[in-house]
């Protein structure tokens, strides 16, 4: 569904992604764990299309070129992200923001725009999934959340959105145990056949409650190891140490035979 | 209630994304209308002033008062302290009278001329009958001549009179002699001195003691000749215990030429009365090269008497100079003060606006929530005036004044004054300035609206507590003049 393909990204003629390779497929769940300033984020919005990077390489999903795009066309296409830093927008009522976004792909698309009665039960049932209350979607989009309350909105907005593909970058990062349990949940329930999802995590911990099918790890702007959801608890006893330096040798056997899959 | 809330924002984008296909960053309002107009040869002396005020037909005290405002004007200084970088105006090259040749005398719609019908066609203003249903009496002003008054029965069975300036020193001289100049003197100042002097028409309305005006009443102001200063001048008299909303539309057509625009509003809210007054202002703002546009200099304000109260909420997009401070004279003890305004500079529009809190009554309260917005190398400062003097016990004032800057190459300035003389006045003023980031528009973007539709949603968010305070329709106009003025500023 997704294939990336010697992906690099430089800002301001520093190379922050030296060749990714990546190929996601169709209701699978993607982890991309790494040490800080290992280009984690830089790889999720190169996927998403924000400007400022110059890119080079493949990315496609379901055989469509995306690097050619537009966020908005990307977002039209079924890419979503989740931010690690979700933005404030003063005044603006969350209803409406999220109405307008999800009318937004569905015109791009070619499909009917949602009323403001249909959009209620929409709302409504994404809510339930991330145990918000409905005063949530009188508030202005993000002002005043508190860190988890601004993690689960992007939770919501997924589950309006529908996305084909969701890259969440670090949703995990600043939550208590018992937001982390809602939001998992909510992540959990939106997975599906048609939905691929890469989950951008440091920590082990999210990962206690999705289970990855696949795990990789993003060192120094490259994948340089990849496996089932066991190399995540590698890591979380050994940390990144043996990876840094491209110091491959220290890995297990067993991971390395991995990596080759 | 969410529901409807939701709806009506739906017809708002909705309406505001058809508008944005229709216009195209180009000055929507941008034609001209060939009227057969009778127009006074340029220049400005105390034969011209006998002129204006016989054309009119006017009695000899306000002919006086009129001579009176032209000798003050001609001893007065145009005001330099204002951040505003003004080509030198050429008060002798203006001509200061042009009025449609064909005056009317109207009875019904039928009867106006068709090509003002049709030059109101493409304003939108809703004119026809169908359109009056909507509960809006207009007083249409073309070049200072009331073409046409609606409503004026259902309002007459209210008592309340809404007509023009010219009819009202016709039929009510007693009322226009009482109020004219008691709010804003002759020699105020001389933008005010020189409406005074030379004003051609306007509206008048006046709401009896006791009555809630049964509709909201509006006027669309429009400049249509080449070359004439448009000076309306307008009174509102709310006697005791009365109540009126009042909206104020302005479109010009575009024009090389720098056209002056100076008018005065007088408001009187006697014991208990209230007056709401909202102005949408989308004068011809000039070219991206600050060629053309309309020099804006308004002089606004308003007495509240005891337990009264004056509220004035602008919407500020044209003009390529705005020079403009709605006020009120806090007099009454209880009485109350509100200004709520946007004002947009993008291209190379100046706006130097605020608004004057004067705290005399005592328990006295004002709130100002001021939205400057600057887009391109457009040039915004908020000016305001809190004074509390010594007679204004425990009065209170609270000011918030947020900037938002779109661009690099723009300024936002902000200037309170702050004069206190009595020691229970409370005073408190906030202000911030931020500017649309790279990441709200990415944010947006990447939840599937263009940058354009990102742009308009981030910045109605910035004015929601402003639009909060206007009337539906107008809320909607003011969105959707927002996005169009900011178009082309993205990216």
């Amino acid at each position: 569904m997704l294939h990336v393909e010697n992906l690099t990204a430089s800002i301001a003629g520093n190379q922050i992604l030296k060749g990714i390779d990546l190929d996601v497929g169709a209701g699978e769940v993607h982890a991309v764990m790494g040490p800080n300033g290992s280009g984690k984020s830089t790889f999720a919005h190169a996927l998403a299309g924000r400007d400022g990077y110059e890119i080079s390489g493949t990315v496609t999903l379901d055989g469509a070129d995306l690097l050619d795009l537009e966020p908005e066309e990307r977002a039209a296409a079924g890419v979503f992200m989740g931010f690690q830093y979700p933005v404030e927008i003063p005044g603006v009522n969350n209803m409406y923001f999220l109405r307008t976004a999800l009318n937004s792909v569905r015109k791009a698309r070619g499909e009917e725009e949602v009323g403001a009665r249909d959009f209620l039960a929409v709302a409504q049932e994404a809510m339930d999934l991330v145990e918000m209350k409905t005063d949530f979607l009188n508030r202005a989009v993000n002002a005043g959340f508190s860190g988890g309350e601004k993690k689960r909105n992007e939770i919501l907005q997924m589950a309006i959105m529908q996305p084909r593909l969701a890259v969440l970058d670090e949703t995990d990062s600043g939550l208590d145990i018992d937001a982390l349990r809602i939001i998992a949940s909510g992540i959990n329930a939106l997975r599906g056949p048609d939905r691929s999802m890469i989950v951008i995590t440091h920590y082990q911990r999210l990962l206690d409650y999705i289970k990855p099918d696949f795990v990789h790890v993003l060192v120094d702007g490259r994948i340089v190891e990849s496996g089932d959801h066991t190399l995540a608890l590698h890591l979380e006893d050994h940390g990144y140490a043996g990876f840094v330096n491209h110091d491959l040798d220290n890995v297990p056997e067993q991971r390395l035979s991995a990596a080759v899959l | 209630m969410d529901d409807i809330i939701a709806e009506q924002k739906d017809t708002m984008s909705e309406q505001l994304r058809e508008i944005e296909e229709l216009t195209e960053a180009s000055y929507e309002y941008g034609f001209s209308t060939d009227l057969d107009t009778d127009i006074a040869p340029p220049g400005l002396t105390e034969d011209t002033v006998r002129l204006i005020s016989a054309k009119k037909d006017e009695p000899p005290w306000l002919l006086e008062w009129r001579l009176k405002a032209y000798e003050a004007w001609t001893s007065m200084d145009e005001p330099d302290w204002a951040k505003l970088n003004i080509a030198p105006i050429d008060y002798q090259g203006l001509s200061y009278w042009a009025a449609p040749k064909q005056k009317p005398v109207l009875d019904s719609m039928d009867d106006v001329d068709p090509e003002i019908r049709d030059m109101f066609d493409k304003l939108g203003i809703p004119l026809h009958e169908q359109k009056l249903l909507s509960n809006v009496a207009i007083d249409a002003i073309v070049d200072s001549v009331s073409v046409t008054t609606t409503f004026k029965a259902t309002l007459a069975e209210a008592g309340v009179i809404f007509c023009s300036f010219s009819e009202a020193v016709q039929d009510h001289p007693e009322l226009v002699r009482e109020h004219l100049g008691s709010v804003v003197p002759v020699r105020d100042n001389f933008f005010a001195a020189l409406n005074s002097a030379v004003f051609s028409d306007g509206s008048f309305c006046y709401i009896p003691a006791g009555v809630r005006c049964p509709m909201e009443l509006s006027t669309y102001f429009r400049i249509n000749s080449q070359n004439t200063g448009q000076f309306e001048r307008t009174l509102i008299v709310a006697e005791d215990d009365s109540h009126v909303s009042y909206l104020e539309g302005c479109t010009a057509p575009q024009r090389d030429e720098n056209q002056l625009h100076a008018a005065v509003v007088e408001l009187v809210a006697k014991d208990r009365a209230e007056i709401k007054y909202s102005t949408v202002q989308n004068w011809y703002p000039g070219d991206e090269n600050g060629v053309g546009g309309i020099y804006n200099f308004v002089t606004k304000r308003g007495r509240a008497h005891t337990d009264a109260k004056i509220s004035w909420t602008q919407v500020e997009t044209g003009s390529a100079i705005t020079w403009k401070y709605p006020s009120v004279i806090l007099q009454g003890d209880r009485s109350v003060g509100e200004f709520y305004s946007v004002a947009l500079s993008s291209k190379r529009q100046q706006a130097d606006t605020g608004t004057k809190m004067i705290h005399i009554g005592a328990d006295t309260t004002s709130s100002i929530i001021s939205k400057g917005i600057s887009a391109g190398h457009g040039q915004n400062t908020y000016r305001g005036l809190v004074k509390a003097m010594r007679s204004a016990e425990n009065a209170r004032n609270y000011t918030q004044c947020d900037s938002l800057l779109i661009g690099s190459d723009c300024g936002a300035h902000t200037i309170p004054y702050i004069e206190v003389k009595n020691p229970t006045a409370q005073v408190e003023h906030e202000a911030s300035t931020s500017t649309v980031g790279e990441d709200q528009l990415y944010y947006c973007r990447q939840r599937g609206m263009t940058e354009e539709d990102a742009m308009s949603m981030i910045v109605n968010g910035f004015c929601r507590e402003v639009f909060n305070e206007l009337p539906m329709e107008f809320a909607v106009e003011a969105q959707r003049l927002l996005s169009v003025s900011l178009e082309g500023s993205v990216g």
